[in-house]
């Protein structure tokens, strides 16, 4: 059959409890560079945002370290979440539920899964996250380039560099402001961050919130099972 | 004649302002000074400028600046451009006056105008980068200087430049140094014919009113004093011949003031996002304080493990 938004590497093993591959280890370090990169960029960009927040400029070597840092890392920023973006921007594809389940937001809130529609690998909410980053990192990689005094600073005039540099700090407000649901979320859903350390969950977890994605699973494997192999 | 300031004594001199004169101190803030100084100004009297430049030379000997040896690329502008080394430039236009049929050479002096309200303060982010002294002088403290351009941005004059060097931004510092000990700024000390003038704010605008009453006496109807309203008043004026069209002289602004967007993004972006942000946090504290964890139950692990075994015995 085929694959609803199963992505490669996602495999079930029945057990006590079940457990299911959620991500592979290229897309677990895949991760890991892009979500230090991005708290790396919010520090850095915060200290030279507000002068309140200027000390966190130190952790950097000081203020003109933190001028030299903060566009490299965005660079890699950029060219790491490229990476996650072409491993996960098929299964973030927006599907009927999703509506359905954005219009229960609340219940999503009140933790009421009964009311919820069932989804597969990415419920809304992680479909916003990820498109919400994609279009905030394109903003702010070429909003960055254009203020970017050293190497850019003669490609744009300075009314452009005025424009840049407030859709920067607009943008950076908003990716941080994402980047909270992001973290919130998989802090409250109990059970999720394994997902991007070990890269597994339990049956349980994505029977609760997965459904769709873990029935594909099942439906694949007996599917694989019952064709390739004799029954036992 | 204006009379000219004398020349410095021998004897060593404690300053005349320090640290405590600031008013404006980048990212961060100042305490209120005891007592104001004298607001200072240098007055450009644009109609008496011949064009030698040297005030241009006396402000690279005098900040020791090593601008490179330039070329010849048939204007008369050297260096093209403000740089990091060359803090202030001659600047020529040629204009066909409709009215006379006169061709003028309009030669303007262009570098930092110390803006009472300055830009480029207002969008530094490095704490006392950028200084404002009660005097009217604003001032580049390098060793705060982080190089990230921001000054640039803040600018409607375009002065600023960043050194490739040492990264840090550089502009005319209108002599603080020399003016600290009683002098005035090197260009003022060797322009030959007082097109460049230097005392306190208010004799350089009596000063100019005579300019501009003589130079009317002489044809030139428009002639004014520029300073500029929008950024507050600046601490060097010109007097020009075409007061009403200012940007006659090589784009001068006729109202400068700090860009809107720079407004937006100093203003309400810095407050409103982070205040956003903390309610972001804030809100998602109290959600789990109040919802708690969602769990995943005893009961999900059961149903997943019906499914898998489902599975196994070819039932779905």
């Amino acid at each position: 059959m085929a694959a609803y938004d199963v992505e490669r590497g996602d495999a079930i093993h029945p057990g006590k409890p079940v457990t299911v591959d959620r991500y592979t280890v290229a897309a677990r370090i895949n991760h890991w560079i892009t979500a230090t990169s991005l708290v790396l960029l919010a520090i850095s960009g915060l200290s030279m945002f507000h002068p309140s927040l200027f000390f966190l400029s130190g952790l950097f070597g000081g203020g003109a370290w933190t001028r030299f840092l903060h566009p490299w890392i965005g660079v890699l920023l950029f060219f790491s979440f490229a990476g996650l973006f072409i491993r996960f921007w098929k299964a973030n594809l927006w599907k009927r539920e999703d509506g359905t389940w954005l219009a229960r937001v609340r219940d999503v809130l009140a933790a009421h899964e009964e009311n919820l529609p069932e989804v597969g690998k990415y419920n809304a909410g992680q479909k916003f996250v990820f498109w919400a980053m994609s279009i905030l990192i394109v903003i702010l990689i070429s909003s960055g380039l254009v203020i970017w005094e050293e190497y850019f600073s003669a490609y744009a005039t300075i009314g452009q560099q005025r424009a840049a540099i407030l859709i920067h700090s607009i943008a950076a407000v908003a990716i941080i402001g994402v980047w909270i649901i992001h973290v919130y979320a998989a802090i409250w859903v109990r059970g999720t961050i394994g997902a991007m350390t070990r890269g597994r969950v339990t049956g349980g977890w994505a029977w609760r919130h997965h459904r769709k994605w873990l029935r594909e699973l099942v439906a694949m494997k007996s599917g694989q099972g019952s064709g390739s192999k004799p029954a036992e | 004649m204006f009379p000219p300031l004398p020349n410095p004594s021998t004897t060593e001199m404690a300053p005349r302002f320090s640290d405590k004169d600031l008013v404006r101190r980048s990212a961060s803030s100042v305490p209120e000074p005891e007592q104001r100084l004298t607001e200072v100004a240098k007055l450009i009297d644009v109609s008496k400028c011949i064009g030698c430049k040297a005030c241009q030379t006396a402000c690279i000997e005098w900040n020791d600046t090593h601008p490179e040896v330039g070329f010849n690329a048939g204007i008369y502008e050297n260096p093209l451009d403000l740089t990091p080394d060359m803090f202030t430039l001659m600047r020529f236009s040629e204009w066909d006056n409709p009215e006379t049929g006169n061709l003028e050479w309009l030669i303007r002096k262009d570098g930092c105008m110390h803006c009472e309200d300055p830009g480029c303060l207002k969008a530094c982010p490095a704490p006392g980068a950028i200084v404002q002294y009660s005097n009217g002088i604003v001032d580049f403290v390098h060793e705060n200087c982080i190089g990230c351009g921001y000054c640039i941005k803040g600018c409607p004059f375009n002065i600023p430049r960043i050194s490739r060097v040492d990264h840090t931004a550089y502009k005319c510092t209108l002599c603080s140094d020399r003016v600290a000990v009683g002098q005035g700024p090197a260009c003022a000390k060797a322009c030959p014919t007082q097109a460049i003038v230097f005392g306190t704010k208010d004799e350089m605008k009596d000063w100019a009113g005579k300019r501009i009453e003589d130079l009317k006496s002489r044809g030139y109807t428009n002639a004014g004093l520029y300073d500029p309203p929008g950024v507050g008043g600046t601490h060097v004026m010109y007097v020009l011949h075409h007061a009403d069209q200012p940007e006659l002289y090589s784009e001068l602004p006729k109202d400068p003031r700090i860009s809107p967007l720079v407004d937006v993004w100093k203003g309400i972006t810095k407050y409103a996002g982070l205040t956003v942000l903390g309610v972001a946090a804030g809100v998602g504290l109290l959600h789990h304080l109040i919802m708690g964890p969602n769990r995943v139950s005893e009961t999900d692990e059961e149903r997943a493990e019906e499914l898998t075994e489902g599975d196994r015995h070819g039932r779905l």
